[in-house]
């Protein structure tokens, strides 16, 4: 029983093929395990383990290097305030303190109702509107306390949903060119390679 | 105070809205070169690469022409292009893949072309969810126009793009890393030698890693010719280059200038530029290019940016990020900032730069936060040395790969020129500007 739906098991497939080696893929698919689940899911670390030829420990020692990738759950909107060097120099450390404040918690936790996890990131690349703050890695541009609590009363509220999608949904275009190998074709070459030597050849 | 009236290259379009289309692209004289190149040999195009002496804008500064022109042969290679801008401070590349992601594409087919590769891959840093879906959706209208996957406009040549998403690692900024990542391992850099890219890069075969700006400068180059590329900019430093301004100035903000004829005073206080320090206070100090190079003082305001001109004074362009710091910056807090990031972002594989970051960063906080020592100038000095010899510049290196010698520079550049600054946190057990 496949952990992804059926819709992402398709997209699992397609993602492989998009490489000359499986494995390649194995950071998408971890994108596309928190596109489904919020975070990146036991089940969901074994099955692309599975999908491209390597143990789950490997793909949860890979998965672990990188600070997109949660193997723990973390709230619907993942905040994240950066305090380097072109954000320090005008106000990051303020606002980073007002952020717990507001919402309650420190720096890596999540509030109570799950909605909030706070992170304090390194360079987020925007530096032209320190100090810089993403929402599930969507810039914001939310620059002092003020239009800081805005910005959480209006993620509370639902206001931001269609350009703020849930923590995991990071890229919402789906490649359409070049695809070319057909899904099918990949469903079929596996029920094949599954099935009895003989049919193999054919 | 001269600025230039050097044309705009890589952000001509960007006064568009909507310049991230197709639409706009083509209105705007998109894939113009691509046609023209498809009608050139492919050693030709490269020739006109070489011709501009296009300096490589990811921050080692190496010319692009020599870089394709060492490409091993072999019947399998690859063109991987570098998106994960990470350097603190830069933001340059972030621009060019939200604002202008066809030229990118364009870019690298008409690279791709010139170096007869069938399969590229651009890695996009993962915190750009926009910039993604742009390219993303880019990839898509440039297959559907033609401009990429099987026969390119009727020409033969064929060729397959992967955008492939990063997922939060500083070192994959580094392009052995960078092709670990995309192998679908953890970013270890790998040792050169053996591992060049061009000789063993992507899944062991022959591989061109070049950054984002450089490609975006490829269609222009290729439409007007690498000779009117060459006639812009001085000596090796040919072009115009997007500078990320940031900091302590009225205008932070993607300013392209003509590479050697415009300075770091045109830069920072231009009107049309930086327009001077904010509240016209003084300038304390500045990051001539990323926080892997030392910082620069108000003495070096007058140097040209240029790479052998700002390499010659004992810092470099890098990243082409440049960081303003006012009188009212502490000095000991925004170096130790900086080690802090080198710290979080050591890959771990070698013992200089997993602990001396560690170490720095400790001492660097002590100091700030009242807790230094008489000795910790030297003991910083200690550990900068073990791991980068001499703390010298262009630095020595004990490490895999360059993160190790960029821990020292801002650290040895603050000591030097703030000496005394370090002194009073120590002796008044605090920082003078909390």
């Amino acid at each position: 029983m496949s952990h992804f739906n059926t819709t992402n098991a398709t997209r699992a497939r397609q993602l492989i093929a998009l490489y000359p080696e499986p494995r390649s893929a194995l950071l998408p698919l971890c994108h596309l395990a928190q596109e489904q689940d919020g975070w990146l899911r036991p089940e969901a670390m074994a099955e692309i383990a599975d999908l491209v030829g390597v143990t789950a420990a490997e793909v949860r020692g890979t998965a672990t290097f990188y600070d997109m990738l949660h193997t723990e759950p973390i709230g619907r909107y993942l905040v994240s305030v950066c305090t380097n060097i072109a954000c320090i120099l005008d106000g990051a450390t303020e606002l980073l303190s007002h952020a717990e404040e507001r919402l309650g918690v420190r720096v890596g936790a999540t509030t109570a109702d799950g909605l909030f996890t706070l992170e304090e990131s390194e360079c987020l690349a925007d530096c032209d509107h320190p100090p810089c703050v993403q929402v599930n890695h969507r810039f914001v541009r939310t620059t002092t306390a003020e239009r800081f609590d805005e910005l959480i009363d209006e993620l509370q509220a639902g206001d931001r949903a269609e350009e703020i999608p849930p923590h995991g949904t990071l890229v919402r275009i789906r490649r359409n060119g070049g695809l070319r190998v057909e899904p099918q074709r990949i469903e079929r070459e596996r029920a094949r390679a599954a099935g009895p030597a003989g049919e193999r050849a054919g | 105070m001269a600025v230039t009236d050097a044309p705009r290259i890589v952000t001509a379009r960007l006064d568009h809205a909507d310049s991230h289309t197709l639409e706009r692209y083509l209105a705007t004289g998109g894939y113009d070169g691509l046609r023209k190149a498809l009608t050139m040999t492919p050693a030709a195009v490269a020739a006109e690469v070489d011709t501009a002496s296009l300096l490589g804008r990811g921050g080692a500064g190496f010319p692009a022409g020599r870089k394709w022109s060492m490409l091993k042969k072999d019947p399998v290679t690859y063109l991987v292009v570098n998106g994960d801008e990470s350097e603190p401070a830069t933001f340059k590349d972030h621009l060019l893949i939200e604002r202008d992601p066809h030229q990118i594409l364009e870019g690298m087919i008409i690279s791709a072309y010139a170096l007869q590769v069938t399969q590229a891959f651009i890695y996009i840093r993962g915190e750009f969810a926009l910039g993604l879906e742009r390219m993303e959706e880019a990839l898509n209208d440039a297959y559907r126009h033609g401009a990429v996957g099987e026969d390119i406009f009727g020409s033969g040549f064929s060729l397959d793009i992967v955008v492939h998403p990063g997922a939060g690692a500083y070192i994959c900024g580094e392009e052995t890393a960078l092709l670990e990542s995309l192998e679908g391992k953890r970013g270890f850099p790998r040792i050169k030698p053996p591992f060049f890219p061009a000789v063993i890069g992507l899944y062991g075969q022959p591989t061109v890693v070049n950054n984002v700006e450089t490609m975006a400068n490829i269609p222009w180059i290729v439409t007007n010719g690498g000779a009117a590329f060459a006639a812009l900019g001085k000596g090796r430093s040919t072009g115009t280059r997007l500078f990320a301004l940031a900091g302590h100035v009225r205008n932070p903000g993607p300013y392209e200038v003509e590479m050697v004829k415009t300075t770091f005073r045109d830069l920072i206080y231009a009107p049309s530029l930086g327009g001077g320090v904010r509240e016209d206070r003084e300038l304390k100090a500045f990051v001539p290019g990323g926080v892997s190079a030392p910082w620069f003082g108000p003495k070096q305001l007058d140097l040209p940016l240029g790479q052998d001109e700002v390499g010659a004074a004992g810092s470099m362009l890098g990243s082409g990020s440049v960081v303003v710091m006012d009188d009212t910056t502490c000095a000991v807090r925004a170096s130790w900032r900086i080690t802090k990031f080198f710290f979080r972002e050591s890959c771990g594989q070698c013992t200089p730069c997993r602990e001396g970051s560690g170490w720095l960063e400790r001492i660097m906080y002590r100091i700030e936060h009242g807790g230094g020592r008489e000795q910790d100038l030297d003991l910083l000095m200690d550990v900068c040395d073990n791991i980068s010899p001499g703390v010298i510049w262009p630095p020595q290196q004990t490490t895999i790969c360059v993160l190790g010698p960029s821990i020292p520079p801002s650290i040895a550049a603050a000591i030097s020129m703030f000496r005394d600054e370090f002194l009073v946190h120590i002796k008044d057990g605090g920082c003078p500007f909390d």
